[in-house]
């Protein structure tokens, strides 16, 4: 199957900086696609980078023709001084009937929010009604930047779960950046470890106990509760190699 | 109808109010208050050039209009836009001007009106270019509304959905020189920037979604106009300034309806 999205040799820089390097990612129709690292391992670079906000400095990303993608931001900050209701917003930049509208809200857990100003809602309500927006459009792909942000344990966890019922009925591709390893590693097909380069990659097992994913994780649980023993325990090398660890292909 | 200065002054005054109020929606939701300062006080130095080079003021004032805020919006978007340097340029800007201008033989008369508007002095052509400047900004902010606002919203967001932010950006620059150079004649350099942004301002309280904030702005920019024009008739003020004052006190006002409902 032709990939929806596709990177080649992706080499991508931030304010002057190479933050990532040499990224080959394909993503297929209905695939769930977690990718994990730490903070400043270039994650948010590359999802910018797929949505065609930042230019590669190397290397190109091609998307299939046609293609719409859904996306959710890490954080939107709403100037104070622009009025705007939940409805509206669902309806940028597509305009959506009203009844679609309090669908996709329904859909994403939080009926009946339509006339509340999106500045008054709370941080789990103002997650769901990003997702709901992105629903709109109809995805071929999904792509969530730390989007349970701001959710709780079970609402992070109903989150994930609806984002999987949204794969299932619509058969979109899911591109998920997260913190929540736990949780997210299980949901995913494949996921990526990234940290300056794309370290490993896999299904969740064989990323869990690749050492590459131990030396940025920790050890141990399977990846479950690794996100609060976070050491680095390897540096990288000029060609983004792993100095102290010798280098192991996680597929093979 | 037409012959009547009044009337003309009317018309002029609500041209660049209905224009300039949803426009100056997005001048104050993203921020750019001070590029809009900055570019109608360069619009002096338009006027210096125009006068020098003998060509009409519209044309000049909006050469320089354009080239200021194109410049402004670059530095602003790589970073450099702090508030120093768009300080130091807005008033430079205006300083060079009102130096160029007193290089010119017999312009000093003319200064005042460029400074704070001649809108009694609106000719037939005036009020074509006027009605023709502001009808193409109309529209233009019209067609773009939806990728303006979401690219107001969230570049990031908008992208996404396949829109261009930057292009949505240079057009809201240029739409903006546009209104500078037309508006110059009716509220004068220093002022300009205020029929942007008080009239948005002061429908904020009020309005709920982005369109009834645009709508009730150009409502309360045309009472400021008409109701400007005729107080300072009636007073013998300056009809510009009278404007803006008038602008301000409706801001004022609903400000308070928005305390007192708090």
């Amino acid at each position: 199957m032709t990939p929806l999205i596709e990177t080649r040799d992706l080499t991508l820089a931030y304010r002057g900086h190479v933050v990532l390097r040499d990224v080959n990612l394909s993503l297929a129709r209905g695939e769930i696609v977690t990718l994990v690292g730490p903070n400043g391992s270039g994650k948010s670079s590359l999802v910018r980078a797929l949505i065609g906000a930042l230019a590669p400095l190397k290397g190109k990303v091609s998307r299939a023709p046609g293609l719409t993608i859904g996306y959710v931001p890490q954080s939107l900050a709403i100037d104070g001084t622009l009025p705007l209701t939940v409805a509206r917003f669902l309806s940028l930049p597509c305009r959506v009937s009203p009844e679609r509208a309090a669908a996709a809200l329904s859909d994403a857990g939080v009926p009946g929010l339509a006339e509340r100003q999106m500045r008054d809602l709370s941080g789990g309500q103002f997650q769901r009604v990003l997702l709901a927006r992105a629903l709109l459009e109809t995805p071929d792909i999904l792509i969530l930047d730390e989007a349970t942000q701001g959710l709780d344990q079970p609402g992070a966890a109903l989150f994930y779960q609806q984002i999987e019922a949204v794969r299932q009925q619509t058969g979109c591709a899911v591109l998920m950046v997260s913190h929540d390893l736990h949780v997210v590693m299980a949901a995913s097909d494949r996921v990526l470890c990234v940290n300056g380069h794309i370290c490993c990659e896999g299904t969740p097992e064989i990323v869990a106990s690749a050492p590459e994913y131990r030396a940025l994780f920790g050890t141990g649980t399977q990846g479950a509760l690794a996100l609060y023993r976070h050491e680095h325990s390897h540096s990288h090398g000029p060609d983004c190699d792993h100095v102290p660890m010798p280098r192991n292909e996680a597929e093979a | 109808m037409l012959d009547d200065f009044m009337v003309r002054a009317g018309l002029a005054g609500l041209g660049v109010a209905l224009a300039a109020a949803p426009l100056g929606c997005f001048v104050v939701w993203r921020r750019l208050a001070y590029i809009g300062d900055a570019t109608s006080h360069a619009a002096i130095l338009g006027v210096a050039l125009a006068l020098a080079l003998e060509i009409p003021v519209f044309g000049g004032v909006l050469a320089v209009a354009v080239a200021v805020a194109l410049l402004l919006s670059a530095l602003s978007g790589r970073g450099l836009g702090s508030d120093a340097l768009l300080g130091v340029l807005a008033h430079s800007a205006l300083a060079f001007g009102l130096v160029a201008v007193s290089f010119l033989p017999n312009a000093r008369v003319d200064l005042m009106a460029y400074l704070v508007g001649d809108i009694l002095a609106v000719s037939r052509a005036d009020l074509a270019v006027i009605w023709g400047g502001a009808a193409l900004v109309t529209a233009l902010v019209a067609w773009r509304w939806s990728a303006l606002l979401a690219s107001t919203l969230s570049p990031d967001l908008a992208q996404a959905a396949g829109l261009k932010p930057e292009r949505e950006a240079l057009l809201l620059t240029l739409a903006m020189a546009v209104i500078v150079a037309v508006a110059i004649k009716v509220v004068g350099a220093l002022l300009i920037a205020a029929l942007l942004i008080i009239p948005a301002a002061a429908a904020r309280p009020i309005a709920r979604t982005p369109e009834s904030m645009a709508v009730l702005a150009a409502v309360i920019a045309a009472c400021a106009a008409i109701g400007g024009l005729l107080i300072s008739f009636a007073m013998n003020t300056p009809t510009g300034p009278t404007i803006v004052a008038l602008g301000a006190g409706i801001f004022a006002l609903t400000q308070a309806v928005q305390l007192i409902r708090d």
